[in-house]
């Protein structure tokens, strides 16, 4: 049933296997439970959450200064309305989507690889969706009226305007943390009956036991099981190239140099990717060496990793290109200028680190050696995602600094404040991607069983 | 439980195609009422036990379809009937604006069908259930593999179905409480 089951091709000759070897279903589900079921936190468990607890505390006090006294603690003003919110906004949701690129779109190309990556991988989607969410909420001046973005019977009688990106974005935001929700908790069910069954304490029992809902691992039930997951991931494929096509009509819908273009929705939805990908490796290489999966999340990940790394970076390159040749090639005196000053203007300086981060340096991973270079992968990761966090700073504060009429230009820089909104979300994922290793399997049990059968049946 | 003391007999194997050898000669044999339980799904064995046609699909379609009418209707409803802007004289239904908003509904009720539909086709949440009563069955989310043949059968005797279950090759035949 299991769509990786049929047409397994065999690994190509020499590439590293997706499982090392002598696994057996017994040792595999009680090394990943173990993670979760232990009595004892390891010690960078602790330091991890402390560091990051203290940046989310520095985010609610960033809040309650916000709501206290109003955005003007951000660094927006006008021309550039737009500041380190929307930045961050795009950059949290971009980081969201390889997640679900993972989970969803290498199920349904049976990718056998996805298996030990795709729990985390969708974890990852929702921190990183419930960060970006945070942002245009405080962005709004006033958070409590959130509410009102959404079509409801209000008594003012007033309904939200249907035609505007900035409605589409709440729909698309919300219906996309709402799928990748379900699908996570879909995927957890049989895992939850997993820890249930092994787990020795009383209050873990019973509270696992609730969460997995009395699953029982009928045959019955997991076929409907396989059918709906299957289904879900059909459905959150269409719905993760939409997801970043919405956000990006928020720019291309408006009339501003920079952000008028047609290139828009493909370029973002691979910007996403790229930056997801890299934060997916950020993550997964110190996690696989603290936690010792080396045998689980292998090399073989690493590298294919990279690899789709280069190619969605390779594109978005292609959407540089593109932008440069259409501001040439368009004659429009202001998208020439838009991008002259992109380069050459005062903020020059960042479209030449976010070349650098983001093209010139990823470039690298051509060189097969790399792909088999831990700490090379790493920075080359984190190169990646300081670039696309430029990038949307290009995009946004760039764009807009400069547009039509020299007598309404004008400098934005970020204030403390935003630097610390910034810190503090980067906190709050941590805290929240601490917490589920903590409680939860990385690692999707049941599917690692399947494929230790596969391996055996293969022999 | 139709005056018996026993929900079935339940026969644990200690690999997926043991079990579903046995759950075919179960089915053979003329057993209905049974059900096998397993770590991970195993092709085949629904419809081993004669498991035949999932509705999972059915309602995720009928999800997707209110999704798509009802998102698009509210729209229709907000822009054209009860909060009509006028913009530069453009028609009030313009319909392609609406396009984003109702796809992503779309996903969101076939979704939401999808994962609630699932859990309701399964009987999930369920506080208890028998097969639980068996010390062993934990490992069924382990590495064991278990075939039970419920009392409510109409061919269940409990000293045929544990001959039968003893030929098909279990390592540990257990009666299930109720």
């Amino acid at each position: 049933m299991t769509p990786n089951q049929q047409h397994d091709p065999a690994p190509p000759a020499g590439s590293p296997p997706v499982i090392e070897p002598g696994h057996t279903l017994g040792s595999i589900t009680d090394k990943i439970s173990s993670i979760v079921l232990t009595g004892r936190t390891p010690r960078f468990w602790y330091v991890g959450f402390a560091l990051s607890f203290a940046l989310v505390l520095l985010l609610f006090f960033c809040i309650a200064a916000l709501i206290g006294i109003g955005v003007g603690l951000f660094g927006i003003m006008i021309p550039v309305a737009w500041g380190f919110a929307i930045v961050n906004f795009v950059w949290w949701i971009g980081i969201g989507h390889a997640g679900t690129l993972i989970s969803a779109i290498l199920l349904l190309m049976r990718q056998k690889w996805r298996q030990s990556i795709n729990r985390f991988a969708e974890a990852m989607t929702l921190f990183a969706v419930a960060c970006a969410g945070l942002f245009p909420i405080l962005h709004l001046g006033r958070p409590w009226f959130a509410y009102w973005l959404f079509p409801y019977p209000s008594t003012m009688g007033i309904q939200p305007q249907f035609r505007s990106p900035l409605v589409w974005d709440v729909f698309a935001v919300s219906t996309y943390f709402t799928v990748s929700l379900l699908f996570w908790f879909l995927g957890l069910i049989p895992d939850l009956a997993t820890l249930r069954d092994r787990a020795r304490g009383r209050a873990p029992r019973f509270l696992y036991g609730i969460l997995a809902m009395g699953w029982r691992g009928s045959a019955v039930h997991w076929h409907r099981y396989e059918m709906a997951y299957l289904l879900l991931a059909g459905l959150a494929t269409p719905l993760v190239v939409s997801v970043h096509t919405v956000v990006s009509f928020d720019f291309a819908v408006a009339l501003v140099p920079g952000w008028h273009s047609t290139i828009f929705p493909p370029y973002f939805v691979a910007g996403a990717i790229y930056s997801g990908f890299a934060m997916i490796l950020t993550i997964a290489i110190p996690l696989r060496k603290l936690y010792g999966l080396e045998d689980l999340i292998t090399m073989r990940h690493l590298k294919n990793m990279a690899i789709v790394m280069l190619a969605t970076g390779m594109i978005v390159a292609y959407g540089y290109l593109m932008e440069t040749f259409m501001a040439w090639y368009s004659g429009d005196i202001f998208e020439k200028y838009m991008m002259m000053n992109r380069m050459f203007g005062p903020y020059g300086w960042m479209y030449g680190l976010l070349i650098l981060f983001n093209i010139l340096i990823p470039q690298a991973l051509w060189f097969r050696r790399l792909h088999s270079n831990v700490p090379a992968l790493f920075a080359i990761a984190i190169s990646v995602n300081i670039g696309m966090w430029l990038e949307r700073y290009v995009i946004v504060v760039v764009s807009l600094h400069r547009d039509f009429m020299p007598s309404a230009w004008g400098m934005y820089s970020g204030t403390i404040v935003d630097y610390a909104v910034l810190a503090g979300s980067l906190g709050l994922f941590g805290c929240l991607l601490f917490i589920f290793i903590r409680v939860l399997p990385m690692i999707s049990i049941f599917e690692m069983r399947e494929l230790v059968q596969e391996e055996q049946a293969r022999g | 439980m139709n005056g018996f003391s026993i929900y079935g007999l339940m026969a644990e194997f200690d690999s997926p195609q043991a079990l579903l050898e046995a759950a075919r000669r179960a089915y053979a044999a003329g057993f209905r009422r049974m059900d096998a339980y397993s770590p991970f799904p195993v092709e085949g064995l629904a419809e081993a036990i004669g498991f035949h046609g999932s509705r999972v699909p059915l309602l995720v379609l009928i999800g997707g379809i209110v999704g798509c009418l009802g998102g698009f209707y509210l729209q229709y409803w907000v822009s054209v009937i009860h909060y009509p802007v006028n913009v530069g004289g453009r028609p009030l239904n313009s319909w392609p604006a609406f396009i984003p908003v109702t796809f992503e509904l779309t996903i969101l009720f076939a979704a939401l069908s999808a994962f609630f539909g699932v859990l309701w086709l399964n009987g999930l949440p369920m506080p208890y259930h028998p097969v639980f009563n068996v010390e062993r069955f934990e490992l069924a989310s382990r590495n064991r593999f278990f075939l039970c043949i419920e009392a409510t059968d109409p061919q269940f005797d409990p000293r045929g179905t544990r001959e039968f279950l003893e030929t098909t090759g279990a390592q540990g035949i257990y009666e299930v409480e109720p």
